[in-house]
């Protein structure tokens, strides 16, 4: 089987969630990927390097350069002339292309995959994660996204993919880019984060999620998420938002502060290898899934371990 | 501008979902069912953009069992003013849903269809993106704001990063996210003149559509637990698990 890998990128280099894609992709059979962007040379050559990808396809031009579903859709169509699954990481923008790829082939798409059983076997997470489904597609062609934090990351060095150049259509005409507000920030992106420090509600406002949270997260060069709740309360912007309809992750150490772990957000870090919380009430959901839980006033005990670290 | 609006009908918020014991599926015999949250985003969406004098008319459509009225005739309570029902005791896939929506849409021409970005049940996040896909009409997905300015839609969409903003020549197809708006209550005199607003029964078969499913559910499973820890007593011990975890010095 061949698949192609939409190649997720940002600034020049290749995203992590990548990486894991082309994990759950080689599970399949030959793993081609697909670099679409305006001046990606750079990228196609990082990516060819990824251990294991055979071709890497590029499309270069203007109508690629924010990945416009109605310009990238008829493009990946086209490759999947000769390909037999069609593989995105559930990214933005995976989420965003690979329903209108998968309607334009006369695919169902399987969503958000955690394994990969067989060729046409997979499991994926139903129910904000409380029902896991093992699904069997009947489709010719697959058309798939994962879950980035159930697969390991193909290492970025060993591979010799040959880089070559697709044409395109080019604009379909029918959307354009008028900007961005990407939050810029010194510290790790949430998704590939080792450490991972969240406020709650509990935090009260934005200036203390601002004073208690984030000497926390630097002392541990950890990256910042929040639940829910605080995001809708305004103290953190949405891209904060861990849970299963923010960002799912999976650190090495996840610190809960004030936050009780509702349903949806325990989707979010459940998988993280240790879960560490801190809450003033005993009785707290969080504490049902945590590693190592401290019962007590954050106003207090943030602060106070921040210092004592 | 006519606006278009998807819903479904699914197993209430709060409700905690569990897995049948024979591991077919998800229990929902005797489980509050309510229109998806992102949907019910979606009707909020399409009736402010018809007190702003830009949608004229909203049609509410359920593909799903008979009892998915109920959710249309919320719609309908909260201000849609027609509704279109598409009758199947079988659960339609997200592919099989687009096909159907893409024959309304070629019936109702609507400006705009507005739809949640994601059922809650099978969370799947698809449907939208297809039906943009069929219907060959530009897609402004996970949706914060959505401003129409003649005859494109500015829409600014939650992505990994933050926000971004892109401008769609309408007819288009827009999906909902969270911070899009905060849906209305149903009052109760709109609740009961919602009875009697026109609501259409159909079949899959009335639109010559094929929606059997292309993927046969396997197996449905609890997922791993995780059992609750230690606690610890202080500040301290809490600093010292953090340094023993060699993520701290």
């Amino acid at each position: 089987m061949k698949t192609l890998v939409w190649v997720e990128h940002e600034g020049g280099a290749v995203k992590d969630a990548t990486l894991s894609a082309v994990t759950a992709a080689s599970k399949l059979g030959e793993v081609h990927l697909l670099v679409a962007g305006e001046g990606v040379g750079a990228v196609a050559d990082a990516a060819a390097k990824i251990a294991g990808v055979g071709k890497v396809h590029v499309a270069d031009g203007a109508a690629y350069a924010n990945a416009l579903a109605e310009n990238v859709a008829p493009l990946v169509v086209e490759l999947m002339g000769h390909h037999d699954a069609f593989v995105a990481p559930a990214t933005a923008n995976g989420k965003n292309i690979a329903p209108r790829v998968a309607a334009l082939l006369d695919v169902m798409q399987i969503s958000e995959i955690l394994s990969v059983e067989s060729a046409d076997t997979f499991t994926r997470p139903t129910y904000a994660g409380n029902a896991i489904a093992t699904v069997q597609s009947s489709d010719a062609k697959k058309v798939i996204t994962v879950r980035a934090t159930s697969f390991e990351k193909a290492a970025r060095e060993g591979g010799s993919g040959a880089v070559e150049a697709v044409p395109g259509a080019g604009d379909a005409g029918l959307s354009s880019f008028v900007g961005a507000e990407i939050s810029k920030s010194e510290r790790p992106e949430l998704t590939s984060a080792k450490v991972i420090v969240s406020g709650g509600r509990a935090l009260q406002n934005s200036e203390n999620f601002h004073s208690i949270i984030e000497p926390l997260a630097d002392k541990l060069g950890a990256a910042v998420g929040a639940s829910r709740a605080a995001v809708d309360a305004g103290y953190v912007p949405n891209d904060y938002q861990v849970g299963q309809t923010g960002k799912i992750v999976a650190p090495e150490v996840y610190i809960a502060v004030g936050i009780s772990g509702a349903i949806q957000h325990l989707a979010g870090m459940k998988d993280s290898k240790v879960i560490i919380a801190i809450n003033k009430d005993e009785e707290a959901p969080i504490f049902q899934v945590a590693d190592v839980g401290l019962v007590g006033d954050l106003f207090k005990v943030v602060p106070e371990l921040t210092g004592k670290l | 501008m006519k606006v278009l609006v998807p819903v479904k009908r699914v197993i209430d918020y709060n409700v905690k979902p569990r897995v049948k014991m024979d591991g077919t599926g998800v229990d929902l015999a005797n489980v509050k069912m309510s229109m998806n949250p992102f949907d019910e985003i979606a009707v909020e969406e399409a009736i402010r953009l018809k007190e702003k004098g830009i949608a004229t008319e909203i049609v509410a459509v359920s593909i799903g069992e008979p009892k998915a009225q109920e959710t249309l005739r919320t719609a309908l309570a909260m201000g849609a003013d027609r509704a279109i029902l598409i009758v199947s005791e079988t659960e339609v896939e997200p592919l099989g849903v687009a096909k159907l929506l893409a024959k309304i849409v070629e019936e109702e021409a609507p400006g705009l269809v507005i739809l949640g970005k994601q059922a809650i049940d099978d969370d799947s996040n698809q449907t939208g993106q297809m039906l943009a896909a069929l219907t060959g009409r530009p897609q402004g997905t996970f949706a914060s704001k959505v401003e129409v300015e003649g005859d494109s839609v500015k829409v600014t969409r939650e992505v990994d990063g933050g926000l971004e903003t892109v401008s769609l020549k309408t007819p288009a197809i827009v999906t909902t996210d969270l911070r899009l708006n905060e849906p209305r209550y149903a009052s109760l005199p709109n609740i009961m003149k919602a009875k009697s607003k026109p609501l259409a029964q159909k079949t899959p078969a009335d639109y010559g559509v094929d929606v059997s499913p292309r993927l046969k559910t396997l197996k449905v499973s609890e997922p791993p637990k995780r059992s609750a820890g230690i606690k610890v007593a202080d500040v301290d011990e809490l600093a010292a698990k953090l340094k023993a975890l060699g993520v701290a010095a």
